[in-house]
């Protein structure tokens, strides 16, 4: 089952797309991470699903519902950026909140990330690190027990060792119950090890979605002569080299054995930026309605 | 128990990563027949990766006979990989050797070594497959 399907979707603000033509399906169960640099619409993709905008254009359902529909709220957490939880109020005043708020609750889960993290109810939100408040949000959104979790940039503003921490607590989650997670991100060195389904969007529109194995699988560099024709079944991600030596990004479903050719294999940070820096159809941002 | 590491930049899918990583133990007798694998939660934990590339790299190495999953319990390695011997090593390095010298030669560098080796290899794989 697909947990989001989007269907030639789009969103304007003003007179300005954030977001084209976006078709996706989401495999209910994946970690999936959102990239794409500041402005691709990314966060306007993440609002969609949590149903706090809607669509221009298109439809999407979130659990084969309205996203936004009370029936589809208990079954999805949303945090959004920079874990924005009001500053002044204490910790144990923000649980009995967020119990009364919600249909379903775990406090258990609160309660161990809490002793675990060494916080207690009589603390200020504002007392709090930002790893320390990051790992509370995510506790206060799995508390909920729900079905998606979407999280805006969960990991941006934390140093390394909190964003480790935060993806093991998050990636634990996962083992543990059924839970699908979609989060954006920019930073491309922590998709791998976490996430098993990538969607890239650049400039408001879909550059590329498919699951991070098949992402690999399907890409190689080829070091070749450039006066060669590629290989058969070779088709090149951005432009070809102008130089007597051919680099080229290419996916490829089948092996090539021409001793001509070299294959180097990417990293998916290199195909993810060659997928970036091809050009979309059409010029999404400029588009004047 | 073994630990297990990621290489972010290295292109190969974290599964794989893992599967080879378990191979290799087991290779050299790291892990051996009625071990078990370290379960998917605990690497989970220690690595903070995908609990679904821990099932996959598992169910891999279920499919190629080398461990069994039993359901509630573990992950057991259920075949011992011998080791090459003494002996083999050293004809391998030879060779080898021989062979780094050639391309060298040839004026292959590292990477376009590995590159060949690779693609020689999957060749081969194909050829038995076909």
């Amino acid at each position: 089952m697909n947990v989001i399907e989007a269907v030639g979707v789009g969103h304007r603000f003003g007179r300005c797309w954030a977001l084209r033509s976006l078709d996706l399906a989401i495999p209910e169960g994946s970690v999936v991470g959102l990239v794409g640099p500041n402005g691709a619409g990314k966060s306007t993709l993440l609002h969609l699903v949590a149903g706090l905008i809607e669509p221009t254009e298109g439809t999407i359902s979130v659990l084969d519902r309205r996203p936004g529909s009370v029936s589809v709220l208990p079954d999805l957490s949303f945090v959004a950026q920079d874990a924005p939880l009001p500053h002044r109020t204490r910790l144990g005043q923000l649980v009995s909140m967020a119990r009364a708020m919600n249909v379903r609750w775990d406090d258990r889960i609160v309660h161990d990330r809490c002793e675990e993290l060494g916080l207690r109810d009589d603390q200020r939100i504002t007392a709090l690190s930002g790893g320390q408040r990051a790992q509370l949000a995510l506790a206060l959104a799995l508390a909920k027990r729900p079905r998606l979790l979407v999280l805006d940039e969960p990991v941006a503003s934390l140093d390394p060792l909190a964003r480790r921490a935060f993806l093991q607590a998050l990636m634990t989650a996962v083992a543990e119950r059924q839970l699908t997670v979609v989060f954006s991100t920019h930073l491309l060195d922590d998709l791998e090890r976490v996430c098993d389904y990538l969607v890239v969007l650049g400039q408001g529109t879909l550059r590329l979605a498919d699951p991070i194995d098949d992402i690999l699988r399907d890409h190689t560099v080829l070091v070749g002569p450039s006066d060669r024709p590629l290989p058969n079944g070779a088709r090149p991600v951005g432009p070809k080299t102008a130089t007597r030596q051919h680099q080229q990004l290419v996916t490829l479903h089948q092996a090539v054995f021409d001793p001509v050719w070299h294959q180097v294999t990417p990293t998916l940070e290199e195909i993810v930026m060659a997928h970036l820096a091809l050009k979309p159809d059409q010029p999404r941002r400029l588009e004047v309605v | 128990m073994i630990a297990l590491r990621l290489d972010p930049t290295s292109g190969v899918a974290a599964y794989a990563q893992v599967v080879n990583q378990i191979r290799q133990a087991m290779r050299l007798g790291v892990l051996r027949e009625g071990d078990q694998l370290p379960t998917v939660k605990d690497v989970v934990a220690e690595l903070a990766i995908n609990p679904n590339t821990v099932l996959k790299a598992y169910r891999e190495l279920e499919h190629e006979g080398l461990v069994s999953g039993r359901p509630g319990v573990g992950t057991f390695v259920i075949r011992t990989l011998a080791a090459p011997s003494r002996q083999v090593q050293t004809r391998l390095r030879g060779d080898l050797t021989r062979w780094i010298e050639h391309a060298r030669d040839a004026g292959l560098d590292l990477d376009t070594m590995i590159g060949l080796l690779r693609e020689v290899s999957d060749r081969i794989d194909r050829d038995v497959v076909a």
